[in-house]
């Protein structure tokens, strides 16, 4: 498939705002349920669901640039019923007033506890709006995958390893981001945003080799005797129908060499896994904010580029029809 | 339940495009508007089609054989195209089975070009909506056009009568006989998106002949019996071949 960068940079910049909002969440958690020390930074939470709004509003605005007609974009929301893009459509807006709602809590002091549960934590409003934008996000995280994951002759994408890998890309950029973050204002959970950070980072490498190592064993299951019904070992294409290109020609082609396509590979599973791990690895000793900042900034790179290869990775069997110009 | 459907015949196709142009030709005045030629004379030309003639051959250099092979929507029985449009633009019609997109909806997505296995859908790059064959949709019902001219607009300029035009849910429609005895078959089966559209393979009409249907082999007239049977008394007489 030919990457287009309006769904790049929408899925990794909303995977980050859902990743680092999922951060945040996690830090109140272990601290309301006293599993490290309280946190009473405020400030860290609601700058923090700021800048996932943020993350989140330029990825919306981003996938605008890829729709032919964006003024007609309210009607996307029509087919929830069948269409993932639909309901993605839907999920992102609902994630982002949550989180919107989650950071306002926050920088309102919404803290005082509604009610007690049995083992003495107070649940206050933030909590429960952060629980509901939990499952935004995660539902959000879900549609996006889905889109790629749901179509079945996409082989390369059609595995719930698509919609993992949309989770654990995110998360891990969210956490690593959460680090740089904590590390800037001086929250003392940089130790704690690193070591997620490291573990999200070192499951999606997991997770992303995994989908790769599947993708180099695909067996494509149409082949020119299918596309064209002639049960011949033998079948060259002489010409396909127009001497010039077309958006059979340039929608679904990526149009990089194979080496190129290689290479980005490599520098993919660098920049998003092996050099922010080695950087948050690092954070977790010095506490100098930068060495998180530029964490975030490699693998948000990284991610660029692994998107990027995610979709030159797909093979549509529309291809098939169109091997030669003529 | 209709189900509109073109069934090409790869067996007569002689891949002269007449489709191709007659289709560009009638949908491109239609009410929907132009479809696109960027750049029609000069470097890289490209445009809007329905419908595409393309080429392939078959075997091994002397052994080969020419397909031609015109390819537009197939209008499946369950399109995978038309769940995943977000807007709901894309749809299948419940009357005649006719996929179809509404322009005015269409937000120009893309998605449901990636959700079709034949790329059979085509983004026109000036109107920046999904186009694709609508089975000449504007012209089939037309009751203004005598009744024989109410086919789609390939299947009226076909030459070699390639392209059979009816419903393939009923089964006594030219189409359904054509599938029926002709081994007609649908592209890509194995995504089980049940194509409407048919295609006739290549066809060898060959007959058996037996050496003795060319040379009986008690021809009396045949040169070995004239030699054998010419001198008088010697040979069969009429009295030998039949009783009176």
């Amino acid at each position: 498939m030919h990457p287009a960068f309006s769904v790049i940079f929408l899925t990794t910049l909303i995977g980050a705002g859902q990743g680092l909002f999922l951060a945040l969440f996690t830090g109140q958690i272990f601290s309301q349920f006293k599993l490290m020390p309280e946190q009473h930074n405020e400030s860290f939470f609601y700058i923090g669901s700021l800048i996932a709004i943020i993350l989140l509003s330029i990825g919306l605005f981003s996938s605008f640039f890829h729709l032919g007609h964006p003024e007609r974009a309210w009607r996307s929301a029509a087919k929830w019923k069948t269409s993932w893009l639909s309901r993605e459509v839907i999920a992102l807006p609902a994630t982002m007033v949550a989180i919107a709602a989650y950071g306002l809590a926050h920088y309102l002091g919404f803290t005082t506890p509604l009610f007690t549960m049995p083992g003495g934590t107070g649940v206050d409003a933030t909590l429960l709006l952060g629980l509901a934008a939990t499952i935004a996000t995660y539902a959000l995280f879900v549609c996006t995958g889905m889109i790629y994951g749901c179509i079945k002759f996409l082989q390369e994408w059609h595995s719930p390893l698509t919609v993992i890998n949309f989770i654990l890309l995110g998360t891990a950029s969210g956490f690593t981001l959460a680090t740089a973050l904590s590390a800037y204002l001086n929250t003392g959970l940089v130790h704690f945003y690193a070591s997620w950070a490291i573990f999200f980072t070192l499951l999606a490498f997991i997770f992303r080799l995994a989908s790769l190592r599947r993708n180099s064993r695909i067996k494509p299951k149409s082949d020119l005797r299918s596309a064209i019904g002639v049960n011949h070992k033998n079948i060259k294409q002489m010409a396909q129908g127009s001497m010039g290109g077309s958006f059979n020609t340039r929608e679904y082609f990526h149009g990089a060499k194979a080496s190129f396509v290689k290479s980005i590979k490599y520098v993919f599973i660098l920049l998003v896994f092996v050099i922010p791990l080695i950087l948050l690895l690092l954070s977790l000793n010095v506490s100098t904010y930068y060495i998180p900042a530029i964490a975030i900034g490699i693998q948000y790179l990284g991610l660029l580029a692994e998107r990027w290869y995610f979709f030159a990775d797909a093979n549509h069997p529309q291809n098939l029809y169109y091997q030669q110009i003529g | 339940m209709t189900q509109l459907a073109l069934v090409i015949d790869l067996n007569v196709c002689v891949g002269c495009h007449a489709c191709v142009t007659s289709c560009k030709e009638w949908n491109t005045s239609g009410p929907a508007g132009y479809m696109v030629d960027k750049n029609p004379y000069k470097e890289d030309p490209t445009g809007t089609f329905f419908n595409r003639v393309q080429s392939f051959e078959i075997g091994t250099y002397p052994q080969t054989e020419t397909v031609h092979f015109p390819k537009s929507c197939l209008h499946c029985e369950e399109p995978p195209c038309v769940p995943v449009c977000p807007t709901g633009a894309s749809y299948k019609r419940e009357e005649d089975g006719i996929v179809l997109v509404d322009y005015d909806k269409c937000i120009g997505c893309k998605y449901c070009s990636w959700a079709c296995p034949y790329g059979a859908r085509e983004l026109d790059e000036k109107q920046k909506v999904m186009k694709k064959c609508t089975l000449c949709v504007d012209r089939i019902y037309d009751e203004a056009l005598p009744e024989a001219e109410r086919k789609p607009a390939c299947v009226m300029s076909c030459p070699t009568s390639a392209r059979l035009f009816g419903d393939i849910h009923d089964e006594n429609s030219e189409v359904s006989k054509a599938i029926r005895e002709d081994a007609g078959y649908q592209l890509m089966p194995e995504w089980g998106t049940k194509p409407a559209n048919h295609y006739l393979p290549r066809r060898k009409t060959r007959i058996k002949i037996h050496e003795d249907e060319l040379e009986r082999v008690d021809n009396p007239l045949s040169k070995e019996e004239r030699k054998t049977h010419n001198a008088p008394g010697t040979g069969p007489s009429l009295d030998d071949m039949t009783t009176w």
